[in-house]
């Protein structure tokens, strides 16, 4: 016969186990989306490195385009 | 400088458009997840690409009326610019697909439709390739411009809605409406668009000046 003690702590662990796994599923249905990214504050690093493409195509556009107004006055 | 303010503009909202793309808030939509801030990049590319191609189609027959040469660079260069703005959206919408899809070309409706419009617009470039005399090659491809626009516009706009698509807004799918319940994507799509068109008119106005100095240098 086993012992009443361990018969209640082993329903009791079970039971504990099973909770785990139904707070697990109710987490992963939630929507995931990066909230630990920007939590973490790193998505700014992200968008810094996107700020400076940006910045070094604006900057090849803006000589470009001063480059041929330069040509336009040489000939008119 | 004062006329060129517009390109200013251009600049600050592209810089808005790109911060706030990625750290605005944005809703929470199962599949979706965080991509449906490609809303602010790939959709805005097509949106462009509508922009430009149809004003490469009113100053192509601005050309037809006129014979102003320089109104058939205008419409060949803001064609070019759309074909771009084009490819950009066919490939950044394949990554999109990819992910949220799980294919980056399924077989839907919309998808092909804009590679057979994409096709007739390519066609649009080898016909003025096919030229040697300047005024015939902007007469017959200014002609040509106005039967791809009408094909384009039915091809993207018309043929999707009449069957089944992935795409929102098509055969009998809601409007992107729905993903933005609460309107907060409209404050950077807007300036999204505008922005990412107003970057391709600059382009577009920077190539029409080198061939108006080639057409001035080869006078001399």
């Amino acid at each position: 016969m086993i012992p009443l003690k361990r018969l209640v702590a082993t329903v009791v662990l079970l039971l504990t186990v099973s909770m785990n796994l139904l707070a697990q599923q109710a987490a992963s249905q939630e929507i995931e989306m990066a909230d630990r990214l920007r939590e973490d504050g790193k998505i700014w690093v992200v968008v810094g490195v996107i700020a400076l493409i940006f910045a070094g195509i604006v900057l090849y556009l803006v000589r470009l385009d001063s480059k041929i107004s330069k040509l336009e006055k040489k000939i008119h | 400088m004062k006329k060129n303010w517009w390109k200013i503009l251009t600049v600050v909202l592209l810089f808005y458009v790109l911060v706030m793309g990625m750290v605005g808030r944005v809703p929470r939509q199962p599949i979706l997840n965080e991509t449906v801030r490609n809303l602010y990049f790939h959709v805005t590319m097509w949106f462009g690409m509508v922009i430009f191609l149809f004003t490469s189609l009113v100053y192509a027959i601005r050309y037809l009326r006129s014979n102003n040469i320089t109104d058939d660079d205008k419409s060949a260069e803001f064609a070019k610019t759309g074909i771009l703005f084009g490819l950009i959206g066919y490939v950044t919408g394949a990554l999109w697909g990819s992910a949220t899809w799980g294919d980056p070309l399924p077989k839907d409706p919309k998808i092909i439709s804009a590679a057979i419009a994409m096709l007739a617009y390519f066609a649009y470039l080898v016909l003025r390739g096919a030229f040697e005399d300047e005024q015939k090659r902007a007469r017959i491809s200014s002609t040509y411009n106005i039967f791809a626009f009408v094909i384009f516009n039915v091809l993207i706009w018309i043929l999707p809605r009449l069957t089944d698509s992935l795409h929102p807004g098509n055969g009998g799918n809601p409007g992107f409406k729905i993903y933005d319940s609460d309107n907060v994507m409209k404050p950077v799509f807007y300036p999204a668009i505008m922005g990412w068109t107003l970057l391709g008119v600059w382009i577009t106005t920077l190539r029409v000046r080198i061939k108006n100095l080639d057409r001035k240098l080869s006078e001399v």
